[in-house]
């Protein structure tokens, strides 16, 4: 499973990109192939507040829905429309295309939580 | 892992790369390549099953055949010489103790098929209402089951036997076939809505036929795992246990009243079944579309346009073959007719649907 540099993830499996005092979103590579062919997501508005750990968006499956959380707090700044009408993307692309929200940050230290791709590489060998 | 079940086809199943969960105590694929694929190859190709969990129960002795009729709800009576019947076996209050396949295969002979999550629980059943005259041995240890479905299921097993496969009509089987030199028996059965076989073997032989067919013709052949097989049995609207069949759900609310049949002698939950037939069942089972978007699963609620709550979503999902969000659901029997509005509660939302008929899929030579 592709694991990027440059990116920063959560135990949750998403991937971020930091680029000043937003976050770009997504689910990593190996959580789209363990939910397999993706057919629906449910988006959230743009300007809506998020805690981290909420769930922000319903990702569905053929078999099943799941959520992904945001891996901060802040605001949602930008939503990825595209997927409403081809959400495989997120299997095809999951770091390119298949992006999810921009989160404006609230508490950028929060960022320090989160996991290096080396230390993500080790979580998901470890699941 | 380590504690659940291993069918005999096992090993192929990793080699293969599939993904393998915890399904009611037997490790299983769930998918290979993918659902959608997986499901596509069945329509328009052939698909390869492990259905090894399934339960094999024999029941034989000159009494029988007035023992299954006692037992089950279809005409057991009616069955030719090779001849395969779906039928319901029921409680007294009518709700199903399983679903399951009777093969005929002879006079004082009888082979059933039933679901692997209930094999115990329908052998016991079976043993308590035993009468004179008949044994019953449950050999589902014994027996491994490989479905190969789709339209082009006939013309590649036919290229590992010598046997003529036409000669095995639908719902007919066949005994001591010879499949790429192993003895099976051999059913134009499955539950996937395509034509194909199902093939029952010994444990030692099924690897050896999985990959005779496979090698048979790679390139017009998929592994299909349980996610696929789930999706293209509800496209079909072939029910499942636990979802639109239950110990609580009668055949004629989950609309099986075609596989119920009166003229016979009695037989368990007969009266309540009836009843239900002649008066009206409290429930009914309904298909939908979804007009809005979003996915319908099951136990999601059922509203109708006045927001009262109707019942509940049996099964729902993406359908691959007609590419829309569709579901089946349990609801009270107040009247409905295609084309009618209701609401699927998907999380906090109350979501436009339309019922339509069933089933969703009927293959294009038998519509």
């Amino acid at each position: 499973m592709a694991v990027r540099e440059g990116l920063l993830y959560s135990k949750d499996h998403e991937w971020i990109l930091v680029e000043g005092n937003k976050a770009k979103v997504g689910v990593t590579d190996y959580a789209q192939a363990q939910l397999g062919d993706i057919v629906f997501v449910e988006l959230p508005q743009e300007g809506d507040s998020v805690a981290k750990g909420d769930g922000i968006i319903v990702i569905e499956s053929v078999k099943a829905a799941a959520d992904a959380y945001s891996p901060v707090s802040g605001s949602i700044a930008e939503v990825n429309e595209d997927l409403m009408d081809a959400p495989e993307t997120i299997n095809e692309d999951p770091y390119e295309g298949g992006w999810l929200v921009v989160i404006e940050l609230d508490d950028e230290s929060e960022l320090e939580e989160l996991l290096s791709p080396e230390e993500y590489q080790g979580f998901i060998e470890e699941e | 892992m380590e504690n659940l079940k291993k069918t005999p086809l096992f090993g192929l199943h990793v080699e293969l790369k599939g993904k393998i969960v915890d399904f009611g105590g037997w490790a299983l694929p769930v998918q290979y390549t993918g659902i959608i694929d997986e499901v596509k190859g069945v329509r328009t190709q052939a698909g390869l099953f492990d259905v090894s969990h399934m339960g094999e129960i024999m029941v034989t002795g000159p009494n029988a055949l007035k023992f299954l009729q006692k037992m089950v709800t279809n005409n057991v009576e009616k069955l030719k010489y090779h001849q395969v019947q779906y039928t319901l076996m029921c409680y007294e209050n009518g709700g199903v103790v399983d679903d399951l396949l009777i093969y005929k295969l002879g006079d004082e002979k009888y082979f059933l098929v039933v679901n692997a999550s209930n094999v115990d629980k329908d052998y016991q059943w079976l043993l308590d209402h035993k009468i004179e005259g008949v044994e019953i041995e449950n050999i589902s240890g014994d027996v491994s089951q490989i479905a190969f479905q789709g339209p082009k299921a006939q013309e590649i097993l036919q290229t590992i036997t010598d046997y003529d496969l036409s000669n095995i009509k639908f719902f007919y089987c066949d005994e001591e076939v010879d499949i790429a030199g192993h003895k099976a028996l051999v059913s134009r059965t499955g539950y996937t809505g395509e034509d194909g076989f199902e093939i029952y073997c010994k444990n030692e032989d099924a690897p050896h036929i999985w990959n005779k067919i496979y090698q048979a013709d790679k390139d017009q052949i998929v592994h299909a795992g349980l996610g696929a097989r789930d999706t293209l049995r509800f496209e079909a609207c072939l029910p499942l246990y636990g979802h639109e069949i239950d110990k609580d759900i009668t055949p004629i609310e989950a609309s099986l009243k075609r596989f119920v049949k009166f003229k016979k002698p009695e037989y368990i939950g007969k009266e309540v079944i009836q009843r239900h037939a002649e008066e009206g069942a409290p429930r009914t089972t309904i298909g939908f579309k979804m007009i809005d978007r979003g996915i319908p699963r099951g136990d999601y609620p059922v509203y109708n346009p006045q927001g009262e709550e109707l019942g509940h979503v049996t099964t729902g999902s993406f359908s691959p073959t007609l590419n829309l969000n569709i579901g089946l659901a349990l609801v009270k029997n107040t009247g409905f007719n295609v084309g009618d509005e209701i609401f699927i509660g998907v999380r906090n939302r109350q979501l436009k649907a339309e019922i339509v008929n069933i089933p969703f899929y009927i293959r294009e030579d038998v519509k």
